[in-house]
């Protein structure tokens, strides 16, 4: 770990939630009992105001700022936003983050043991969607005593879960930020999902999903799910910036090996994920991408599903994410404005593609702190909490 | 609120309507009658500094050019239509017009007036592109490619069958003069219009 930054939270612990109650899941199944997992930084103010969820993508989890110890090379995922004087002021806010549920992380999900039958739950757990994981959050939100969150947010995956609480419980969101995010997964953004999960359903080390009970991981599949995803994080332009045709050595090897820099990188990239996250949590997650589409059950018109919403939306997209282009908050934002909700929308310079929500930029920055300085105001939480 | 324009349009602007403002700048405008008139509606701009100022005040702001047209906004959306200064900056300010007519049924347009005598006398005697409090640029880089006289802006109303409401001019930071009120075209330095559809 570095040396602690002043606007960083510092050291962090993870906390664990534990709940009894059933949680009915859109797929029709019911998870009896399950586990949150989460991170809380500032502090919950007298009046329980100023609380702030952090909602996370894909690979993301719970750890969005700080340090869990010395030893940790980086910080939290989101550290350039969240930290005290940052855009998500903790002087201010007290900000909770957690694993979302069917994540490898902590929180249930596969890797968890499944109380029906005393083995893991594999590929037997149940595919969840964008409304459960708001539902679920909803329940961690009640047991830390929140009734409202002063701001829900999140980017790309986390973005949708970020509309779907405005949503689904309008009064307990005070304002949302959705954050190069897209409010349906385009027909190529399921197409690149499928080519993930064929890559690790086609791993013969799957195991149709049982592979921890064979004692293998299905490396290679998991690598090339990475690795696909991720040239759709970058932007061609900075792709071409970091590698453009550079080899690794000074010659052509005329054969398969690792010979231009962008291959080693994308498999460097696919190695370190395929050690770290769990293949049936990947699964679950694209599944549940593709599933979001908040439109659907009133016919496709967006607006009309907008219409239980109630608070002020910050729509954030980047010039040149190819993933959820800047026309798909477009068609959030043109939706919001038709539904007669208050909304503004920022289009960031960036030439970092869809990773740029996870960056710091001078823009993004000024953005995301004016937002939250209203946000501030507006419950009257200048003075320090 | 110092600019003339800006202070009719405050007069002209009925409590509680729900209104569009093209080219918001910092969000003024809307703030304040936000405030004072319980307006509602959203902003378009594309400065940053703009944007973020907007969104700081907590007025609905969209980054959005005003060329692309408002095609993501309904016939009917608005009660008004607003947009100062940037009539001129515009690459097809009779189709902008239609737009602002087509998404509210009366719109406030103001813009600097060419035919103001100071812009007259740096032309037409001194023999120079005019520069003034109103046309701040150089010929070089101003965003200005339209530029465009009380008269001929009256005129473009007539061809479309537009209803002029109400019209009135502002000179430095006082709403006019009684000669401005008699030549505007003359001595009225930025126009202001209040027009409906015909």
């Amino acid at each position: 770990m570095p040396e602690i930054a002043r606007d960083s939270v510092g050291l962090v612990t993870p906390q664990t939630a534990h709940f009894d109650d059933p949680l009915d899941l859109a797929c029709g199944m019911t998870l009896p009992a399950y586990d949150l997992v989460y991170e809380t930084y500032g502090t919950l103010n007298a009046e329980r105001s100023n609380a702030v969820l952090i909602c996370h993508a894909l690979s993301g989890h719970h750890h969005a700022a700080g340090y869990h110890d010395a030893e940790e090379r980086k910080p939290g995922w989101w550290d350039a936003h969240i930290g005290p004087g940052k855009s998500i002021d903790t002087e201010r806010f007290f900000v909770v983050s957690l694993n979302n549920l069917g994540g490898c992380h902590g929180s249930t999900g596969p890797n968890s043991i499944n109380p029906a039958t005393g083995r893991l739950w594999g590929p037997e757990f149940p595919m969840v969607t964008v409304s459960d994981w708001v539902h679920s959050q909803a329940r961690l939100a009640d047991r830390l005593g929140i009734t409202r969150f002063a701001a829900v947010i999140g980017g790309s995956l986390g973005g949708m879960q970020a509309l779907q609480w405005a949503l689904s419980y309008p009064e307990r969101v005070g304002s949302a930020a959705v954050i190069a995010a897209t409010p349906k997964l385009s027909a190529q953004n399921i197409a690149f999902n499928e080519v993930a999960r064929q890559a690790i359903r086609s791993d013969p080390e799957f195991h149709d999903g049982w592979y921890a009970e064979h004692s293998a991981i299905p490396r290679r599949g998991l690598k090339l799910a990475r690795m696909v995803g991720h040239i759709t994080y970058l932007s061609e332009d900075a792709m071409g910036h970091k590698f453009g045709r550079d080899l690794r050595n000074h010659d052509f090897n005329f054969g398969y090996g690792v010979e231009f820099q962008v291959e080693s990188y994308l498999r460097y990239q696919g190695d370190t994920f395929s050690t770290s996250f769990d293949a049936n949590t990947y699964l679950l997650m694209t599944k549940a991408l593709d599933y979001f589409d908040p439109a659907a059950a009133h016919g496709g018109d967006l607006a009309r599903a907008l219409a239980p919403a109630r608070c002020p939306f910050l729509v954030t997209s980047f010039t040149t994410d190819w993933r959820f282009p800047p026309s798909r908050s477009r068609e959030l934002v043109d939706a919001l404005i038709r539904a007669g909700k208050p909304v503004s929308y920022a289009n960031i310079e960036s030439s970092h593609g869809h990773d740029a929500f996870l960056m710091p930029e001078p823009r993004y920055q000024a953005v995301f702190a004016a937002f939250m300085s209203r946000v501030a105001r507006d419950l009257g939480l200048e003075e320090r909490p | 609120m110092n600019r003339p324009d800006l202070k009719l349009i405050h007069e002209w602007v009925p409590t509680g309507a729900h209104i569009l403002d093209l080219a918001c700048g910092d969000g003024t405008l809307l703030a304040t009658l936000a405030r004072s008139k319980g307006v509602t509606g959203y902003g378009l701009e594309i400065d940053p500094e703009g944007i973020t100022a907007c969104i700081a005040k907590g007025v609905n702001v969209i980054e959005q050019n005003l060329d692309d047209g408002l095609a993501n906004f309904d016939d009917g959306a608005c009660d008004l239509v607003v947009m100062t200064q940037a009539l001129q900056a515009l690459r097809r300010p009779d189709l902008a017009l239609d737009e602002m007519l087509r998404v509210a049924g009366e719109a406030i347009i103001t813009f600097p007036n060419f035919a103001y005598w100071r812009h007259r006398v740096h032309l037409g005697i001194r023999g120079y592109m005019p520069v003034s409090k109103s046309l701040p640029h150089a010929w070089y880089d101003t965003p200005n490619i339209h530029l465009s006289t009380f008269n001929d802006f009256e005129q473009l109303c007539r061809d479309k069958g537009l209803i002029i409401v109400d019209r009135a001019v502002g000179i430095g930071d006082h709403e006019g003069h009684w000669t401005s009120r008699l030549w505007p075209n003359l001595f009225g330095e930025i126009a202001i219009f209040r027009v409906a559809r015909g």
